[in-house]
C-alpha cells in the first residue's frame, strides 16, 4: 500500500528552485532514507510532507504531495489535523522546557484530549515504543533538560508517538548524538517499523544502509536514485550514485 | 608612542567612566541630603511662633490641630486638652485693626501684642518671632518637627497652609499608584497583545512598517501626549461618564498607558521573538494550532522578558511627570476611584517646587518625595534586573 507519494513536485525558496520534478512513492511499514550531500533538497522534501515548510516565508510548490492517497496542500486540509497524522522528529532534540511527562502529553493535549488517565497510559506506552520508560519512569516530573542529549531525542520521539501518528519523519535525528545513542536510536526505528512508516534524512550512510529498507540519493535538488537499499549501496544504477557512496564527493 | 597613546586612551575612557557614576552618585546624595532635613524642621514656618495666654495648660500641638483651629472647626480648648475656654484666633495683622497705626511704631507694637495675649484667656496668635520681647509675657508653644508617621501616613498635604503646614504624603503616594496600576491594566493587554501580533502573526511586511511606528510613539514630548490628553480624552471621559470633571486619575492613566505602550511593545515583542524556531517547530509538528502553539510554548517561553517589558512600562508610568500634571486635576485628596481628579508625586514635584522657598520645609519635603520616588522606581528596575536574570540562569 502506498503511504506517501509525491508526483512532479518543485519546490521554491523564493527564487531558489530547491526540488526539482520529484517523484516517489513510499510504501506503509517502511523505513526509507534520504542521502544526499548538504544543500541537496532532502530535508526540504522531507519537511513538504507534514508541511513544514509553510512556516517559512516565500515558499512556493507545484506538483502533489500525497498522504494515503490525499493531496495534503488541498484547500481544505487542516494542517494539524495532518500533522497529527504524520509526525516528526527534529535534528538536535528540541524537548519543551516542561517535566517528562508534560513533553509526552503536549500532544494529546493540544488535541484535546482531557482524560488524565488516559493521558498517562498513552505517555507509559509512548515511552516504552522509545525504549525509554525503565530510564525516567522514577522522574517524569522532572524537567527534561535533565535527560542526556540521547534520552532528550528519545523523548522527542516519544512525544511524537504519543498522538499516534502513521507516518514518522526523522530529520537528522541522531546527528547531535553519540554513537551509543545513535545506535539506540537505530534500533527503535527498526523496532517502530512495524507500526509506522518511517522517512529518515540522514549523513550517515552507514545508518542509511543499517536502518532502511528503501534508499534514495538527492543531488542538487533532483532525486537522481530511488531503490532499495541493498541495490543503492552495493550495485547503484547512477555513476552519481556511486560516487556518492564511495565518499568521492559529498 | 603606540603604547602611550594607549595608555592615554584608557585614561579617558576610566576618567569619563568615573566622573559619569560619581555625578550620578552625587544627585542621589544631594538628593537625600535635601530632603532628610524635612525630619528636622518644625512644619511652623520659620521665624515665627504660636503662643497662648501664660494661665493655658496646653503646651504643644499638632499640625492638624492648629489648622483646624485657625480654619475654626475646632473652637474649645478642651477639645485639644485644655480647659474648657472658646478658642479666640489671633492673627498679627489683626493688632492693625485694634490700633492706629502710629500707636504701634517700634517697640509699642509688641509691648501691645504682649499684652492682647496675657489679657485673654482663650487667646492663640500666630505672631512673627521678632516681634518677642524679653519681657513677653505670653506662653510659647513647643513646635514639633514633622514626624516619620505623619509623613507618611498623614492624609492631608497642605505644604503651605499658614500657620502649620501638613505634609501627608499618603494621598500622593496613592494617587501615583492608583494611576500606574490604571496604566498598567490598560496597557498589559494592549501591549502583550500587540507584540504577540508583531512577532508571531504579523506578515514581514505589516511588522516592519508598525514596528518603527511603534518606536516613533516613544519619541514624542510628554508634552505633546499631556495637550492631546487635556484636548481629546479629558472632554471624553467627562461626557462617557457624566462626570463633573473630566480631569481625572482614569485621565492620567490612559495617556499613560499610550506613553508605556512603546515600551511595552518593543520589549515583549523582542522577548517573544527569542523563542527558538525548533520550539515552535515541536509544538506545530505535534499537531498545535498557530494559537495554542503562542499560548503554551512561546508565551511560557518568554515569560520573563514579558515581565521585564511590564515592570519597565511601570517604571515610565510612575515616574512620568508632565503628561500627568496636564490631565489627572491635581487634588491631593486621598483617591478613592480612578473617576477622581489625583495628584501624582512627580507633578507635585514639579508643581510645587518653583514656589518653595529654598531650604524651607516645604521645599524639604518635595525632595524627600523625590527620594521616595526615586526608591520607588529603583525598585522596579531592580526586579527588572532580577526577573530577567533569572531567565538567564534558566538558559
Amino acid at each position: 500500500m502506498i503511504k506517501l507519494e509525491a508526483k512532479g513536485v518543485d519546490f521554491y525558496y523564493s527564487d531558489f528552485h530547491a526540488l526539482k520534478n520529484i517523484n516517489m512513492q513510499i510504501e506503509s511499514n517502511t523505513v526509507v532514507a534520504f542521502i544526499g550531500p548538504s544543500g541537496c533538497g532532502k530535508s526540504t522534501f522531507l519537511r513538504l510532507f507534514n508541511r513544514m515548510n509553510d512556516l517559512i516565508d516565500g515558499t512556493r510548490l507545484t506538483g502533489q504531495c500525497l498522504v494515503d492517497g490525499k493531496d495534503i496542500y488541498d484547500k481544505n486540509v487542516y494542517v494539524d489535523e495532518l500533522r497529527t497524522k504524520v509526525g516528526m522528529v527534529f535534528q538536535k532534540p528540541n524537548p519543551f522546557p516542561k517535566s517528562i511527562y508534560e513533553n509526552v502529553a503536549y500532544g494529546l493535549r493540544v488535541n484535546g484530549v482531557k482524560d488524565e488517565k488516559l493521558i498517562a497510559q498513552r505517555i507509559e506506552e509512548s515511552l516504552r515504543s522509545a525504549a525509554l520508560w525503565d530510564e525516567v519512569k522514577d522522574k517524569l516530573k522532572k524537567s527534561a533538560f535533565e535527560l542526556s542529549g540521547g534520552q532528550q531525542q528519545r523523548l522527542c520521539i516519544a512525544r511524537a508517538l504519543a498522538i499516534s501518528p502513521s507516518v514518522l519523519l526523522m530529520d537528522e535525528p541522531a546527528s547531535a548524538l553519540d554513537p551509543i545513542s545513535t545506535s539506540k536510536i537505530e534500533e527503535l526505528i527498526y523496532s517502530l517499523k512495524k507500526n509506522y512508516t518511517i522517512v529518515i534524512v540522514t549523513h550517515n550512510m552507514q545508518q542509511a544502509a543499517r536502518v532502511s529498507d528503501k534508499t534514495g540519493f538527492f543531488l542538487l535538488g533532483e532525486l537522481i536514485e530511488y531503490n532499495d537499499t541493498k541495490k543503492i549501496f552495493l550495485n547503484p544504477d547512477k555513476e552519481a550514485t556511486q560516487n556518492y557512496i564511495t565518499g568521492r564527493f559529498g | 608612542m603606540k603604547r602611550f597613546t594607549e595608555k592615554i586612551i584608557e585614561g579617558i575612557l576610566k576618567l569619563s567612566g568615573g566622573v559619569t557614576s560619581i555625578i550620578i552618585l552625587l544627585i542621589i546624595l544631594f538628593l537625600f541630603k535635601e530632603g532628610s532635613g524635612l525630619f528636622n524642621n518644625s512644619s511652623i514656618e520659620k521665624g515665627y511662633v504660636l503662643s497662648v495666654n501664660p494661665a493655658n495648660p496646653v503646651k504643644t500641638l499638632s499640625p492638624k490641630q492648629v489648622k483646624e483651629i485657625f480654619d475654626e472647626n475646632i473652637t474649645n480648648w478642651k477639645e485639644v486638652g485644655g480647659n474648657d475656654e472658646e478658642i479666640k484666633t489671633f492673627r498679627f495683622e489683626e493688632i492693625f485693626d485694634l490700633y492706629p497705626d502710629e500707636e504701634l511704631d517700634g517697640e509699642i507694637l509688641s509691648q501691645r501684642l504682649s499684652d492682647e495675649i496675657s489679657k485673654e484667656n482663650g487667646i492663640i496668635a500666630f505672631l512673627p518671632e521678632r516681634y518677642l520681647l524679653t519681657s513677653f509675657k505670653g506662653k510659647l508653644l513647643e513646635s514639633n518637627n514633622v514626624s516619620l508617621s505623619e509623613f507618611f501616613l498623614g492624609k492631608e498635604w497642605f505644604p503651605t497652609a499658614v500657620p502649620a503646614a501638613e505634609f501627608g504624603i499618603l494621598p500622593l503616594l496613592l494617587g501615583t499608584l492608583l494611576v500606574s496600576f490604571g496604566t498598567i491594566a490598560i496597557a498589559l493587554p494592549f501591549g502583550i497583545a500587540v507584540a504577540i501580533y508583531l512577532a508571531e502573526i504579523a506578515d514581514p511586511r505589516i511588522r516592519k512598517f508598525f514596528k518603527p511606528i511603534i518606536e516613533l510613539l516613544a519619541g514624542i514630548p510628554s508634552v505633546v501626549y499631556g495637550f492631546f490628553g487635556l484636548v481629546v480624552i479629558v472632554p471624553l471621559i467627562q461626557k462617557i461618564f457624566g462626570l463633573p470633571v473630566g480631569e481625572t486619575g482614569l485621565a492620567g492613566s490612559i495617556i499613560l498607558a499610550i506613553m508605556a505602550l512603546p515600551t511595552i511593545i518593543t520589549v515583549a515583542e523582542d522577548a517573544i521573538r527569542t523563542t527558538p524556531r525548533v520550539m515552535k517547530e515541536a509544538s506545530l509538528g505535534l499537531g498545535a494550532t498557530h494559537w495554542q502553539t503562542i499560548w503554551r510554548v512561546v508565551v511560557p517561553y518568554s515569560i520573563s522578558g514579558i515581565m521585564a517589558a511590564v515592570m519597565l512600562g511601570i517604571g515610565r508610568a510612575i515616574g512620568e511627570t508632565m503628561a500627568v500634571l496636564m490631565v489627572t486635576g491635581n487634588a491631593a485628596v486621598m483617591p478613592t476611584s480612578l473617576l477622581e481628579p489625583v495628584r501624582t508625586i512627580p507633578a507635585t514635584i514639579a508643581a510645587e517646587l518653583g514656589e518653595a522657598p529654598v531650604g524651607s520645609t516645604h521645599y524639604q519635603s518635595l525632595f524627600m518625595l523625590g527620594c521616595i520616588l526615586f526608591l520607588l522606581t529603583l525598585i522596579i528596575s531592580l526586579s527588572v534586573e532580577f526577573i530577567s536574570g533569572k531567565k538567564k540562569n534558566n538558559n
